[in-house]
């Protein structure tokens, strides 16, 4: 515990010196590392702890930035405050989701979130009164509107973004340890590992089930806002199915849905196409190989995964 | 009424193709209680192979055939490769497999043929036979007989064949199967490299009327996973009924709900899926599930 509360503080530490070292444009990236280790935080809240699967937490996502979105550009509303804002429809709007994802168990939880993420584009586009249609929403009608943080302390507004959402992020790291490690998180696990067992305890299944969920909606509703906000815009093509299906891929890289391992899979999600850039003959200026080693990786973590852990067991026998 | 004639037999069409795709999704899944999020995109490799066979100069029969095998092949071999070691641990470790099959085999496509959409010729052309007035398109006539003929193929395959006792014997009980000598190993690579050359079917089907491209079966397998389970995802006569279900719905509901349009059929198919998993999990076709506690 000691260990881990030192390793949290260097984390924070490093975080808040990173820019002092960095080029604005990797902090500009890092920002939208922020946004996704959010998201990937609440991935893993619902999909490592209470043991439901989704495939659609980019359509999460995308209720918490056009939330921001449209506030910000149809109501004149701050940036800072659109943030709960978000945070609150995307979680109400998860509990909703919560309810029926009850009756579905395994894989047809990850088929049904597979189609939402799927369809929601569409949506996103016949509704366009609403979300502006394919041409999407710009975000910032006036500049009182955001950059509050531009000036104080030197900050560019690119620095500025960057100790947004992490600040924000350090936040939700700290509230998802403390949930985790509380009743609650037990709750979570008992129910992921035996929802009879659980329920024999007397834990209420259904219950700990639609609040991981609300909660982990909630998170990737912070996570959508964040992302607009960095990149000021929004359209349908910014929360694609891909986007959900790379969570999963951070999720699992992270040490298969554990908070410890979230930075690590949202670091991945931003610079594989950087890694594989590394190999020779690979062109990474087009999308291909790129996604191609998303795939894979997740592919070669399953087939490894299994064996690193029997190989542990047996080290840890001698 | 010409009209709504025309809409029946196109919607028809495109339900064969779901429904080609969506018995490839049952197959495996009774296979081994596995849901194969990567089907769409091995049908869309598949037709990228056909394209390029006919693009060195290959007629599109013999190009079809050598398809076909090759999808059968590559079928199998992820199963043996990939899928047999996860096996025996838990699902949702095959499930998250598929999904980086998934997002592999489309950047491959991506990364070899270009994102760009391509014509592909079929073999049927889009000239419209005159049936008593009302005008289909050979395309959609001769879709549907290939899609009968691919799923009476397997029908015989299954029930005729010892090959075929040996597939259902593993699907209904692996461990017994073994015990009575049939090769376990073998039936569940076999039943992927079926799975891979049905949706080798629905995707070089498709091909012609989608445009081939990377991205061109993500729609078309969330209307299969709707035909499947509105056929109750594990009955592979409520895969085809429930694809040509679909397919026929989507047409007519697009076309005379104004308010749907084109636009909302994706929203549809996921209507579909929500309603059925939730109101009538079985489906269709399906038995219900009875768990012993």
């Amino acid at each position: 515990m000691r260990a881990k509360i030192i390793g949290v503080a260097l984390a924070f530490v490093v975080l808040a010196l990173l820019p002092f070292v960095l080029s604005e444009f990797r902090t500009v990236q890092l920002a939208t590392v922020g946004a996704y280790f959010i998201a990937i935080l609440g991935l893993d809240v619902l999909t490592g702890h209470s043991g439901q699967i989704s495939l659609g937490h980019g359509a999460f996502m995308a209720v918490g930035g056009y939330t921001t979105a449209i506030l910000m550009a149809n109501h004149g509303v701050q940036d800072l405050w659109t943030i709960p804002i978000a945070a609150v429809v995307a979680g109400a709007i998860g509990l909703l989701a919560g309810i029926p994802a009850l009756r579905l168990t395994g894989f047809y939880l990850a088929l049904a979130t597979f189609g939402i993420a799927v369809a929601l584009p569409t949506v996103l586009k016949k509704f366009d009164k609403f979300t502006g249609g394919s041409t999407g929403i710009t975000l910032f009608g006036k500049p009182t509107q955001t950059g509050h943080g531009v000036g104080v302390w030197g900050m560019t507004n690119n620095t500025w973004l960057y100790a947004l959402t992490w600040t924000i992020g350090a936040v939700l790291f700290l509230v998802a340890w403390w949930l985790l490690g509380s009743r609650f998180g037990r709750s979570l696990r008992a129910v992921r590992d035996s929802e009879l067992a659980a329920a024999a305890s007397g834990v209420n299944r259904s219950k700990y089930k639609v609040l991981a969920f609300g909660i982990s909606a909630a998170y990737a509703g912070v996570a959508g806002a964040l992302y607009a906000i960095n990149i000021a815009y929004v359209s349908p093509d910014t929360f694609p199915v891909q986007l959900s299906l790379f969570l999963l891929v951070g999720a699992v890289v992270g040490f298969f849905g554990s908070i410890w391992g979230a930075a690590l899979g949202a670091l991945l999600i931003l610079f594989l196409p950087d890694i594989v850039g590394v190999i020779p003959h690979v062109d990474t200026k087009q999308a291909g190989p790129t996604t191609f080693f998303y795939g894979m990786v997740l592919v070669a973590l399953m087939l490894l995964l299994p064996l690193v852990l029997r190989g542990a067991r047996l080290l840890s026998r001698r | 009424m010409a009209n709504f004639a025309q809409q029946i037999v196109s919607g028809l069409a495109s339900g064969a193709i779901y429904g080609l795709l969506g018995l490839a999704i049952v197959l495996i899944n009774r296979a081994t209680g596995v849901i194969n999020f990567a089907q769409g995109e091995m049908a869309t490799l598949s037709a990228f192979l056909c394209w390029t066979l006919i693009d060195h100069g290959w007629s599109f029969w013999p190009a079809f055939g050598a398809t076909l095998l090759l999808s059968f092949a590559g079928g199998a071999a992820v199963q043996a490769v990939l899928i047999r070691p996860l096996q025996s641990g838990p699902l949702l470790g095959v499930v998250i497999l598929t999904i980086g099959l998934l997002i592999a085999i489309n950047g491959l496509d991506t990364w070899i043929w270009g994102g760009a959409p391509r014509q592909f010729h079929g073999p049927f052309s889009t000239a419209p036979i005159r049936v008593g007035g009302v005008a289909f398109s050979k395309q959609d006539i001769g879709t549907i007989v290939v899609a009968i003929v691919s799923v009476a193929l397997v029908g015989l395959l299954f029930t005729r064949t010892r090959l075929g006792l040996g597939l259902r014997a593993t699907a209904v009980n692996a461990a017994e199967s073994r015990l009575v000598g049939i090769r376990v190993a073998t039936m569940l690579a076999v039943g992927w490299g079926l799975a891979a050359a049905l949706g080798a079917v629905a995707g070089v089907m498709a091909a012609p009327s989608l445009f081939l491209e990377p991205n061109m079966m993500q729609t078309v397998l969330l209307y299969s996973f709707a035909a499947a389970v509105l056929g109750g995802m594990s009955s592979p006569v409520g895969a085809v009924v429930g694809g040509l279900a679909i397919g026929v719905l989507l047409n007519v509901t697009g076309t005379y709900v104004h308010w749907i349009g084109g636009e909302l059929r994706l929203a549809t198919a996921l209507v579909v899926i929500l309603l059925v998993l939730l109101l009538r999990p079985q489906g269709l076709f399906g038995r219900a599930a009875v768990s012993r506690v």
